[in-house]
């Protein structure tokens, strides 16, 4: 069973401050949505809500359709999995299981068998009698998510829960539970200020900055088509230029800056407000010749080769920094520090969009 | 050892050990030792001591022994050394004393640790800590007053109906401990508040928080999360009310009525009535051993460890 999540106008205030500013977003049943942001930009907060534990200041949330207000965290088909997990280390991993099943008033045997069953599920058959104490971080991940299953929720609320290991660790445990949250088919909500964990695990991505939503988008679309500066910053690298639109067409702008006229996408939130040009290292390109269109000529400076990509900074005539990544294919030339070359980019792969610090959600 | 005197050198380490020394064999084993020495001996006139009759013996350990008279106890009546009843219902008045001041306490410091806005929490725990500053002999004064024949408390409750007439709270309404109870669990509340206070202020919120996510109501939470959390400073706070309430002179000397004896006031008679100091150190002794022996027997049945408590 699962449940769709609707948040309508969701506000929440602490005191003069709003942690959470008008967030309107529907979660369909059986998708696995992830709240994305900087730390302390509401992402618990909205958790919080969604679980019963603060109340909105305005707005309503509402669970497989039904209003929750007034709702207590038991009375909610939601299970939290909170960012220090909070197993109950005085009680064995079994009990820490079954606990949801123990205030159900389910018999012992049948407790036991339950969680025998789920730590199969999550990979950990056989801890049963330990302790918590005895468990190393991902092993107590993996109870915490068992214990979460087992009230068998409509909706699952996960809390950065995998901040806490190290990055072998983490990239599996984001397939298990990815793989878990397949085989069950529950609503995953999940909260991480790690872009990539993000974009790797969803099926959409809602992206929070300052409280309030700035965009919701499967995860290539947050990735290829951010919406503002915020968003496309915060998702991936950014070459970023200062300027003023020119003329539009088609969906497309001219965009002068002091570097000279380019012609990039125009995004669909570029109102009359301050924007930039924003274009990702790995779509700049480097030639001997200038290109036909939205070319710099550039000096190189630094060369990092990172294995997979050569990041390659440059620097243009008024010392503006930009940033090639070029793919490393075992054959790519990598260009000396002080050659003088040209940088170009397609207007298709460039945006120009909102400024971050205007950013409206 | 080493560490003490790298740091403080030779000379401000023997005075430490010294004065730590001093104060242990003077005012700890010392007194113990001759209070020891002197309850295996007789109580003889000054001019015998030292004599041919002054000899160890079990003697006044005996006496708790003799003097037997009828006594009921939960419907049962049977025959029972009057000292030993002393004691016993000293030890039962103390347990419900600790009972009582548990019953109190949990909930306080569950509202304290937990729930109460900590910007408000530190005068809340300044109303609490004032009474403290005023003498133990004064507070229990303060009872006596609340609770005479014409004192506010029966004013009170007569006032608002529930008593027809004024009661003798002294004498005893339920039992004839009422008010030596009362006296008691005011005196001793904050040895009880205070680590339970501190155990539950050490529990994660979150775990209250997910214990509730996964649908335990309330009472469910605190038997399998806070309390098992809690234990070793129940224990403690239990451990020390109930050694304080049976160790207790003042209060049932000012609340107590010659119906409600209590087993240090018998140690006193021993002591400053009959003069017989050798016997008063004799009960002195075994009221503190029996009175360790049930604390371990208590802290067997309910699993606590003495290094919870020490904690
Ligand atoms: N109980 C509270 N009282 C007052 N302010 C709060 C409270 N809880 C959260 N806040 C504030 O609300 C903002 C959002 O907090 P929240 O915990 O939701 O951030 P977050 O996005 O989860 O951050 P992180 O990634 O660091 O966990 C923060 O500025 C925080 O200071
Ligand atoms: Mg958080």
């Amino acid at each position: 069973m699962s449940a769709a999540i609707e948040l309508d106008n969701v506000c929440c205030d602490f005191g003069s401050f709003r942690a959470v500013d008008h967030v309107n977003v529907t979660i369909k049943a059986g998708e696995f949505f992830s709240f994305l942001g900087p730390s302390g930009c509401g992402k618990t907060t909205i958790l919080r809500m969604i679980s019963g534990f603060t109340e909105p200041s305005e707005g309503v949330i509402r669970i497989g359709g039904k209003d929750m207000k007034g709702q207590r965290p038991n009375q909610r088909p939601t299970a939290l999995i909170f960012q220090n997990l909070a197993l109950f280390p005085l009680m064995p991993v079994w009990e820490n299981i079954s606990f949801g099943l123990e205030v159900r008033g389910v018999d012992k045997a049948t407790r036991r068998a339950k969680a025998d069953e789920l730590l199969r599920l999550v990979d950990l058959p056989g801890a049963g009698d330990k302790m918590i104490a005895q468990l190393s971080g991902g092993q107590k991940q993996r109870v915490a998510i068992a214990r979460a299953l087992a009230v068998e929720p409509q909706v699952m609320l996960l809390d950065e829960p995998l901040s806490a290991l190290d990055l072998k660790l983490r990239q599996h445990m984001r397939a298990e539970l990815r793989a878990i949250q397949k085989r069950t088919g529950v609503t995953f909500i999940y909260i991480t200020h790690d872009q990539g964990e993000a974009l790797a695990m969803s099926d959409r991505v809602g992206v929070m900055s300052q409280g309030r939503l700035q965009q919701v988008a499967d995860p290539r679309d947050i990735y290829n088509n951010p919406v503002n500066g915020f968003v496309a910053s915060f998702v991936g690298e950014n070459n970023i230029l200062t300027g003023t639109v020119g003329q539009r067409s088609d969906g497309f702008a001219t965009f002068q800056t002091k570097l000279g006229t380019f012609r990039a996408r125009l995004g669909e939130k570029a109102g009359t407000g301050a924007v930039k040009l924003y274009v990702r290292p790995e779509h700049m390109r480097l030639s001997e010749a200038p290109a036909a269109e939205n070319s710099v000529p550039v000096t190189v400076g630094d060369v990092s080769f990172e294995g997979n990509f050569i990041a390659v900074m440059t620097a243009t005539d008024d010392g503006t920094q930009l940033v090639a990544e070029l793919r490393n294919d075992g054959a790519a030339t990598v260009p000396a520090p002080g050659t003088r070359l040209h940088m170009s980019f397609d207007a298709a792969r460039a945006s120009i969009l909102p400024d971050e610090t205007t950013a409206e959600g | 050892m080493q560490d003490l005197l790298r740091r403080y050198g030779t000379l401000l380490t023997a005075v430490f050990v010294i004065l730590t020394a001093f104060w242990l064999l003077a005012l700890v084993v010392l007194p113990n030792f001759t209070m020891l020495e002197s309850s295996f001996r007789p109580y003889l006139p000054v001019t015998e001591i030292g004599g041919p009759k002054d000899v160890y013996s079990f003697g006044n350990y005996l006496k708790f022994f003799a003097n037997s008279t009828d006594t009921s106890f939960l419907g049962m009546t049977f025959q029972m050394p009057i000292h030993m009843k002393i004691f016993f219902l000293t030890v039962w008045y103390s347990a419900i004393v600790t009972l009582v001041t548990f019953l109190i306490t949990y909930p306080l410091a569950y509202y304290l640790a937990k729930v109460v806005n900590p910007r408000t929490l530190p005068s809340l725990l300044l109303l609490i800590l004032i009474p403290l500053w005023v003498s133990e002999a004064l507070r229990a004064f303060a009872w006596y007053i609340i609770l005479t024949l014409n004192g506010p408390l029966n004013a009170v409750l007569v006032g608002i109906g529930i008593l027809d007439k004024p009661v003798r709270w002294q004498q005893g309404v339920v039992t004839p401990y009422d008010a030596i109870m009362i006296g008691l669990v005011y005196t001793y509340l904050f040895f009880m508040l205070f680590p339970i206070y501190n155990a539950i202020q050490s529990l994660d919120t979150n775990q209250i928080e997910a214990a509730e996510d996964l649908g335990s109501p309330w009472w469910r939470t605190h038997l399998r999360v806070i309390l098992p959390h809690a234990k070793p400073g129940i224990a403690s706070g239990c451990v020390m009310v109930f050694m304080l309430s049976a160790g207790s002179l003042l209060v049932p000397v000012q609340l107590g009525s010659p119906r409600s004896l209590w087993f240090t006031q018998t140690i006193q008679q021993w002591m400053l009535e009959a003069q017989d100091w050798n016997t008063g150190a004799a009960y002195s002794l075994l009221f503190l051993l029996l009175c360790i022996v049930f604390v371990f027997a208590v802290m067997r049945i309910f699993k606590v460890n003495l290094s919870d408590i020490a904690k």
